[in-house]
């Protein structure tokens, strides 16, 4: 894994980076709680198609979300293979499936930049802007606006 | 929680204790048992408030409650009679209590006024009583007592005493505890010289032969006539620390009147032989400070040797006096704690269930020892589970204990006359059951007021006494518990509920329906049989409300009446919230988990019996009905087409409103007891599934909500499909 510094101003963040398809991601650290393998989920009836359905984390019932498909992307045809990030939002727990974790960052918030125009609108209600690092390009999942949104097209 | 926080939830905590000890014994007076003892549990519950609150400058909270025990005090000494308007005053005096409280807890604002009328109103009941006594009782204080004095001097200068100066007589007489809790009193005696000119004397009489003397005892006690333009509150909170550890009174007398019959005699030395027992100091109830408050803590030492007593007998009271208070003794735990607990167990429950049945796969014969062994841990988690699940149990008596203070307020307010009776209080049940359940019970309580019980005048007309009576009654029943709200008023008027009904479009004109369905439109979403909307009951909520918080809490609510001679709600929740017993069943390669309450019989349908009606929908015959047969794991989602009934296996379940059907579902697992697990705490509420569990494998199961699972699929019965539908 590769650490980047951070800049000298602004107050660094750290990140973590996975991959959905070819495309990396990002969420802040202090969000995620923990990452496991993935587990087949129990289906849940009248949810939307980007929930997979809820697995048993040591008692608790939590929620997957296809992070793939909740951004646009194909779903994620999940194996052993696939990882759960298992992220706190607000007071709830969910788990978003991606296909790998791929990276730690440490970058200033003032390095984010405003997601280019050219996405499309699904991805830019869910990425709150853009990461350059070493000639890659991460998208910053906005986690509060992922859950909020899944409410409304729920309802 | 830093310290104080947590003495100062303790302390609300012991108020709410306090408040309702307060409640039990106002109620019982106010039913005519007037006994001492009563009257003494309530004086202790407000005096005990007081204390406490004192402590936290709680200076609103301890002014009422100072004012109410003033009261209280009158009828303890027999100087007012508890007649049924003092009652009355003293009642809503408890709930004023209850209300500044709680005011204090969470630091919100009172209504002033209510507070201050009532003060002013038990500030009259106390002038009116002193009106009657005020001859006896100015001979009682002008007795001189059989004093053999000692006088103290102290060193501060004694302040100029205020034209405006009032006298106050202090009793002050220090228990042993006083002294171990490193108070003094002569540090008290030269505070008290602070507020004014005083004069001290000292009573020795209790002091033992030298042989006899405990140097750790306290024998000697104080009378002191103060004189001071300061009040009896700031007299008080010199002594606020010490103020259970010692006998102490303090009277205000009448200017000059009463110093001559105060005044201290010679100094005649410390006479060791003086034991005469005629004292009133000593001859008073040793209790009487005793803050024990109900609690049946006997104090072995708490008595300071009085006089009048010899020490065995101050023994064998006391010992009575506890026998008569003893409750089984208890700690306080944090519910987050037990909480824990409850959660541990769940998951232990799960894993045993894993490992029984890693057992079955691994092929060992029942009769092995290991599965024997795993037989006997069955057992034990499943009694480990039933004893943490009686922790959180509580008798519903406070909550019934809050509607009879709903009631009293809307007789107030409707002027009409209700009574509530209350059965089954002992009845236990979760504690989050009880917390839950106090919004829908007030609500049903107030419409039981509001609605059911007419006016006075309308009941004599009927031939019934004109003060309604409204019962509220807990039972436990088949492993649920059953409360009952019933009135005995008009009963509902079936043809306004109906015809409001079809008004506000909720069901066609023409809809055939039949009493109990009618009854059970009260629960349709904004619904309200009020003609004016009062500000008692109506105010937008309804019964709807009330049902989905009891199907919230995983029960069911029943509506009966009986025009003429009232109606009742039928409430029957489950004992916890924590488990549940289920059939498991399998659904296209899902496992659900379905109520065992809910579901009637299992069969395997019969060719016979199955009939088609209409161009999707099928019907099975079932004793001499017809229940709409539902495929489960279409309806769910979990396959397109409707699996063949034939197939699988037919489960007859009831809703609530006694609506029969037949769920279609491919095979029984099990039946088994689950750990209900919320899908809420990190979802949503998923309609027709009432919450999750984890199952031996591990994985997730959801749980059927057969009431609103059948309310979003029933098509086939019309009458009822709005009633249904609207519930769901």
């Amino acid at each position: 894994m590769t650490e980047s510094k951070s800049a000298a101003a602004g107050s660094p963040c750290e990140f973590v980076a996975f991959r959905i398809g070819v495309q990396e991601f990002c969420i802040d650290i202090m969000s995620v709680r923990e990452i496991r393998g993935w587990t087949p989920a129990t289906a849940l009836p009248h949810a939307p198609s980007y929930v997979r359905g809820v697995i048993n984390l040591r008692g608790s019932v939590l929620p997957i979300v296809d992070l793939a498909e909740r951004l646009g992307f194909p779903p994620t045809d999940a194996t052993a293979r696939q990882v759960i990030i298992v992220v706190q939002v607000g007071g709830q727990i969910i788990g978003l499936l991606v296909d790998a974790v791929s990276d730690i960052l440490t970058q200033s918030t003032e390095n984010i930049q405003p997601t280019p125009d050219v996405a499309t609108d699904i991805v830019r209600s869910f990425v709150r802007g853009v990461l350059a690092i070493d000639g890659r390009m991460i998208g910053l999942v906005e986690l509060d606006s992922l859950m909020s949104a899944q409410l409304e097209n729920a309802a | 929680m830093d310290t104080m926080a947590a003495i100062r939830e303790t302390f609300f905590q012991e108020c709410e204790e306090q408040l309702g000890e307060l409640e039990i014994g106002l109620v019982a007076m106010d039913e005519g048992d007037a006994n001492s003892e009563t009257v003494n549990a309530v004086f202790r519950a407000v005096h005990s408030i007081k204390g406490g609150a004192g402590a936290f400058k709680l200076d609103r909270l301890v002014r009422f409650a100072h004012t109410f025990e003033t009261a209280l005090d009158l009828i303890r000494s027999e100087q007012l009679a508890p007649s049924p308007a003092v009652m009355k005053t003293l009642l809503r005096s408890a709930d004023v209590l209850a209300d500044l409280v709680k005011a204090a807890r969470v630091d919100e604002p009172i209504d002033e006024s209510r507070t201050e009328s009532l003060i002013e109103e038990l500030k009259g009941l106390a002038s009116d009583a002193r009106a009657e006594a005020g001859h006896d009782n100015a001979k009682d204080e002008a007795e001189p007592f059989d004093f053999q004095p000692v006088m103290l001097s102290f060193d501060d200068e004694p302040e100029v005493v205020e034209p405006a100066a009032q006298r106050y007589t202090i009793a002050f007489a220090p228990r042993p505890d006083l002294y171990r809790k490193g108070n003094e009193a002569l540090r008290l005696l030269r505070e008290l010289a602070r507020l004014g000119e005083i004069t001290t004397a000292c009573d020795t009489r209790s002091l033992p032969r030298l042989e006899d003397l405990d140097p750790q005892g306290a024998y000697l006690s104080w009378r002191i006539e103060l004189s001071t333009t300061e009040d009896l509150p700031a007299i008080e909170e010199l002594f606020e620390f010490v103020v259970d550890d010692c006998e102490l009174e303090i009277v205000a007398s009448q200017p000059g009147a009463s110093s001559e019959a105060w005044q201290p005699s010679q100094l005649p030395g410390i006479d060791i032989e003086a034991q005469a027992p005629s004292a009133p100091l000593a001859a008073r109830p040793v209790e009487r400070r005793d803050n024990a408050a109900g609690e049946g803590r006997v104090h072995k030492d708490a008595a300071p040797a009085p006089a009048a007593l010899t020490a065995q007998e101050g023994e064998k009271a006391r010992s009575e006096h506890g026998k008569a208070e003893a409750a089984a003794p208890t700690i306080r735990v944090d519910l987050e704690r037990v909480d824990r607990l409850i959660n541990l167990v769940g998951e232990l429950v799960i894993n045993q269930a894993m490992l029984s049945q890693r057992v079955m796969e691994a092929g060992l014969a029942r009769s092995s020892s290991v599965a024997a062994g795993l037989g006997a841990l069955e057992q034990l988690t499943r009694e480990i589970q039933e004893g943490v699940m009686a922790i959180r149990a509580q008798p519903v008596k406070p909550l019934f204990q809050r509607m009879s203070r709903i009631v009293r307020e809307l007789t107030d307010a409707t002027g009409k006359s209700v009574r509530l009776r209350t059965e089954g209080e002992a009845t236990e049940v979760d504690r989050t059951v009880i917390e839950r359940l106090a919004d829908p019970l007030t609500h049903m309580i107030r419409n039981a007021v509001d609605h059911g019980v007419e006016a006075p005048a309308v009941r004599e007309a009927a031939g019934k006494p004109s003060q309604g009576e409204v019962k509220l009654s807990a039972a436990h029943r088949s492993g649920r518990i059953v409360i009952e709200v019933s009135d005995d008023g008009a009963g509902i008027d079936r043809q306004r509920v109906r015809a409001i009904a079809v008004k506000k479009e909720l069901i066609p004109a023409d809809a055939q329906l039949s009493d109990a369905d009618i009854d059970n439109l009260l629960f349709l979403p904004g619904f309200s049989t009020a003609t004016s909307v009062s500000n008692i009951s109506g105010r937008g909520v309804g019964m709807d409300v009330v049902k989905r918080s009891i199907q919230a809490l995983g029960g069911r609510i029943s509506i009966s009446s009986r025009p003429g001679f009232g109606s009742t709600f039928s409430m029957s929740l489950p004992l916890t919230l924590a488990v549940l017993d289920g059939m498991v069943v399998k659904v296209a390669d899902q496992t659900l988990v379905v109520p065992l309450t809910a579901i009637v019989e299992t069969l395997r349908p019969k060719r016979s019996d199955v009939h088609a009606l209409g161009v999707n929908a099928r019907v099975i015959s079932d004793r001499g009905g017809f229940a709409p047969l539902i495929d489960v794991g279409q309806e769910l989602g979990y396959r397109k087409t409707p699996a063949d009934p034939f197939g699988g296996v037919v489960l007859v379940v009831e809703t609530e409103v006694s609506t029969r059907c037949a769920l279609v579902v491919d095979a029984i697992h099990d039946q088994r007891q689950v750990v209900i697990k919320s899908l809420e705490a990190n979802y949503r509420q998923v309609p027709g599934i009432a919450a999750a569990t984890i199952l031996g494998d591990g994985r997730v199961a959801l749980i059927l909500d057969i009431d609103t699972f059948v309310a979003r699929t029933n098509r086939a019965a019309p009458a009822s499909e709005t009633l249904l539908a609207a519930t769901g």
